[in-house]
């Protein structure tokens, strides 16, 4: 087990390393580096100064290495825009954005993964046809639209709920979220169940196919033949089961969430840091661009590395034998 | 004795179009689904000569016709079913021209993707090797990411406009075509046909070309309708932030786009009608891309 | 001797998108307390459906549609799935095919065995379901019972897997055991093991045990009485000595002529001639016709019906031996 998860922290560092070659690259050689990291209106002095300052004159194996370096130390450039340094503009807006994410992820879980058992343990019914339809619609209606749709009815139309920005915080045990008052609830609720919709439907495909799967398995008639109430058959022998692709696909889509964000917090001017991101691309503010991406780039990999190990520990098959 | 062989009768199987059809048609809802389709299609290829008017025709388009809500009439006589929106353009025209700009992006760029992932996924199973490791590796990194994100990196790095957006869209969909033409591609190659190729002496590229490629199109034709959808949303997605096509280009997502700063004033029309067709578009097509994935999955066969 | 389990003219037919498939179709046969009882018969024979259709476990298409399942004298066909749940398990217990498949792979041995406990003793201490599956689990030859608990089933082979599942079957003291050919999936060593424990126990317990495969070798080994299927049909039953020593029934006949035996060394095997018909579109008459060198112009018309015999033995066949009935 330890070294399981020894030898896939190494192979994230791998793809962190690859990765930061790749924006380092995409930056420095594709694009003029003085055109992405300079103020687009400084003079020739300050050009100048810079230039030397991130050592642009030097070879370019000696800049990657200043590029990491300064990664390292969390010096990622200065915003043109709001001449602080990029990472602290991150920073300072991913709370907004995790707290959007993990709402969004625990709706699309919450909902979808009964309503997928349930199509799949009845496909044929009437309201299971309902949920695919339902899942299908999901799946193809582009978020933005769906966000302006939902604004439009709940906000404009009924005046239910409040359509942009962020509510009320309060902390509860050193967590700062909105989801802790009602006004920051209230405000939450439109892009989370924005952002989930599209997640609901494929953890509802997904876990359909997984009980239209497990149900046919022997296990399964086994343990109906053991006399076992319906009910713990499909909360225990069937769920547990279809948990393990359920959990890894979840834990991936976290990440595709977060990067679905920039589309939902644009939308309903979130203050997250994919709205920063858009409009920093917006405004040709690339070091905060740069910023993002590796930070993004950190997330995915670290995210990837949770699941591998979660996926370890709930299936037994892959925990005892140590390796896969 | 056989008595039963002779009372049995055989329906010979239908083969090719005729097979297909019987297949596809056994699903009404994807039947109707490709009616919709062809019609936005052909709405979409000539938009010049079924829409109302040229929305885009400067003199045409009076400033003080805008807004005017779905079923208004103009001083001039113009019925405007959809309404007009913020620049006093008719709806109904501008949602054809957009219908046309999308599809064209997205089957444009959908067409580009297929041929380079299909070549570098072909190619990666029959040759293996190193070859074969690196590409999936860039793959599988790849396809972990999400695609709003490789297009908002692409777009970042090379600014925006049409080719940037084209090329933004295969860049983000080839790894698709190139990991399902790899899967298939590599259970086909070792079947009898491909061996018997090999021992015609026939070329590499003529084996992967006219023997391997033809066998593994099935597949591909699901991946390229379920993703040539997601194209058309990613590209409505990034023209309505405002980073994909320009203005000269109006596409559903910029006219969705457009329609959004009015809508808290309570014109919905500008955003919502093409936000249906766009949807519309997308459905179909997935509709129909779920019933071919459906009829070529052997698991799912009788 | 009171039958626990008497079967009547069972009917259990899978309506299915190409037709309705009769795969049984008016089987009657009855256990005795203790018994063992052998159901021998080509895969696709219905064999195994009139295991499921006994414990209520015919999945969708499938329907019993007539005939009464008797057990202990209350009709099992007509209890709700409900009711149903508190013999399954409990007073019929079934073991499956393959070993390998049937235990749920993300829980432990102990989950298993004392959920099959506690959800037909509601008082009973988990602590008590896990002494009690313990000394199961040692009962069917399992050593350090009580590490093995704590193991989930990749851990085990094949065999031990399929004596976990015998000592789930048994935790409970069923009265009867339906047992869906529990060693094919064997090694021909461990098969033998198997069988020879498993009608040890049951002999030892009083524990009735319906057998079900199609290898009439190890029926012959294990079983008081059998029945042998053909396309849904029972198309013989009687004591394991006198089908052995005296097969009336054509199929039963080629059943015998195809396994090998020491008796008829160097001879070649005899084998049934053509193949299994088509359960969906079964010929007008005896389904067997086919393959049967007795078959005549009554049997493509007329299907036979059961002729008893002594013994309580049966024959569905019209070329029963003149005299033989009774």
């Amino acid at each position: 087990m330890t070294a399981f998860i020894l030898r896939r922290s190494l192979q994230s560092i791998v793809v962190l390393f690859i990765m930061s070659l790749i924006v380092f690259v995409g930056v420095n050689l594709v694009g003029d580096p003085v055109d992405m990291l300079i103020n687009p209106e400084a003079d020739q002095a300050e050009i100048d100064r810079v230039i030397r300052d991130l050592g642009l004159d030097r070879p370019v194996s000696e800049q990657y290495w200043y590029f990491v370096l300064n990664a390292f130390q969390g010096d990622l450039g200065r915003s043109f825009i709001f001449g602080e340094p990029a990472l602290k503009l991150i920073v300072q807006r991913m709370p907004a954005t995790m707290e959007l994410a993990l709402v969004s992820l625990l709706m699309a879980v919450v909902f979808g993964i009964p309503l997928g058992i349930y199509a799949g343990l009845k496909p044929t019914s009437k309201i299971s046809k309902t949920i695919m339809a339902g899942s299908i619609l999901g799946f193809s209606m582009p978020t933005f639209w769906v966000g302006i749709i939902l604004i439009m009815f709940f906000s404009v139309h009924l005046g239910w709920l409040p359509s942009t920005g962020r509510g009320d915080v309060d902390t509860f045990f050193g967590v700062t979220s909105s989801v802790f008052t009602l006004d920051g609830l209230s405000h939450i609720f439109l892009p989370a169940f924005n952002l989930a919709l599209f997640k609901l439907s494929s953890v509802i495909r997904l876990a359909r196919a997984g009980t239209r799967e497990v149900i046919l398995q022997d296990y399964i008639k086994f343990a109906r033949a053991k006399g076992l109430a319906e009910s713990r058959v499909v909360r225990i022998h069937l769920l547990k089961n279809i948990m393990i692709p359920v959990i890894t696909i979840i834990g991936l889509e976290f990440g595709s969430l977060i990067a679905f964000s920039t589309v939902t917090e644009t939308v309903f001017a979130w203050p997250g840091m994919g709205k920063l991101i858009i409009d920093s691309i917006y405004n040709l503010d690339r070091p905060v661009v740069v910023a993002y991406l590796m930070i993004i780039v950190v997330i995915f990999v670290m995210l990837n590395l949770i699941v591998d190990i979660l996926y370890s520990v709930l299936d037994p098959r892959v925990r005892i034998k140590g390796v896969s | 004795m056989g008595a039963s062989a002779n009372k049995q009768s055989f329906d010979l199987p239908a083969t090719g179009l005729r097979k297909f059809w019987l297949d596809f048609s056994e699903s009404p809802t994807a039947v109707i689904a490709l009616f919709v389709f062809l019609t936005i299609l052909f709405i979409a290829i000539f938009a010049p000569w079924v829409s109302p008017s040229n929305p885009y025709d400067l003199t045409s388009v009076d400033i003080m016709n805008s807004r005017l809500p779905p079923g208004s009439e103009d001083f001039s006589g113009n019925f405007y079913i959809l309404g007009t929106d913020g620049a006093g353009r008719d709806m109904l025209s501008a949602i054809f021209y957009g219908l046309r700009v999308s599809l064209g992006v997205g089957a444009l760029s959908g067409l580009v993707a297929l041929i380079l992932g299909a070549s570098i996924g072909l190619s990666a199973a029959y040759f293996g090797g190193r070859f074969e490791t690196i590409m999936m590796r860039i793959v599988d990194i790849q396809l972990s990411f999400p695609s709003i994100l490789m297009a908002l990196i692409i777009l970042a790095a090379f600014g925006k406009g049409v080719e940037k957006t084209i090329i933004a869209l295969i860049l983000v969909q080839w790894a698709y075509y190139a990991r399902a033409a790899r899967a298939s591609a590599l259970v086909e190659k070792n079947k009898e046909y491909v061996e018997a190729a090999h021992c015609l002496a026939l070329g590499d590229r003529r084996i992967i070309l006219s023997h391997i490629a033809p066998n593994c199109m099935a597949p591909l034709i699901v991946v390229g309708t379920l993703q040539t959808a997601h194209a058309i949303s990613l590209e409505a997605t990034l023209s309505f932030l405002g980073l994909g096509l320009p203005i000269t280009e109006p596409s559903l997502g910029l006219l969705i786009g457009n329609g959004f700063e009015y809508m808290y004033s309570g014109d919905f029309w500008i955003s919502i009608f093409p936000g249906v067709a766009l949807l519309i578009t997308i459905v179909s097509i997935n509709l129909v891309g779920d019933q071919l994935r459906d009829m070529f999955n052997p698991r799912l066969q009788k | 001797m009171d039958p626990i389990l008497k079967i009547n003219n069972l009917q259990t037919h899978f309506f299915t998108k190409a037709g309705i498939l009769k795969a049984v179709d008016g089987v009657s046969f009855e256990i005795g307390a203790g018994e063992i009882v052998g159901l021998v018969g080509e895969s696709g024979s219905g064999k195994s459906i009139t295991g499921f259709s006994v414990m209520g476990l015919v999945d969708p298409p499938g329907k019993i549609i007539d005939g009464s399942i008797n057990f202990k004298g209350q009709d099992l066909s007509a209890l709700s799935n409900n009711q149903m749940q508190g013999f399954r398990g409990n007073r019929i217990a079934m073991i499956f095919q393959d070993p390998m498949m049937t235990l749920n792979p993300v829980l432990r041995i102990e989950t298993q065995m004392i959920e099959a406990i506690q959800a037909h003793d509601g008082s009973i201490s988990r602590e008590d379901a896990r002494i009690r599956s313990r000394d199961t689990l040692g009962l069917v030859g399992i050593s350090s019972p009580d590490e093995r608990l704590r193991a989930y089933p990749h851990q085990f082979s094949g065999g031990m897997r399929q004596r976990v599942s015998i000592a789930i079957a048994m935790l409970n003291r069923p009265d009867l055991i339906i047992a869906d050919e529990p060693t094919t999936a064997l090694d021909v060593t461990i098969q033998g093991q198997v069988i020879s424990e498993m009608q040890k126990l049951c002999r030892e317990t009083q524990t009735a045990l319906l057998w079900i495969t199609h290898d009439l070798a190890v029926v012959a080994g294990i079983a008081d009485r059998v029945c042998v299927m053909y396309a849904g049909r029972i198309v013989e039953q009687g004591s394991v000595a006198n089908i052995i020593a005296n097969p009336m029934h054509p199929y039963t006949q080629g059943l015998m002529g195809s396994v090998p035996s020491q008796n008829r060394r160097g001879k070649p095997l005899q084998q049934i001639n053509g193949m299994v018909p088509s359960m969906l579109n079964l010929p007008a008459g005896c389904a067997f016709q086919n393959r049967c060198n007795h078959a005549n112009e009554k049997c493509s018309k007329i299907q036979p019906d059961i002729t008893q015999l002594a013994d309580r033995r049966q024959v569905r066949c019209f070329n029963v031996p003149a005299g033989q009935q009774v």
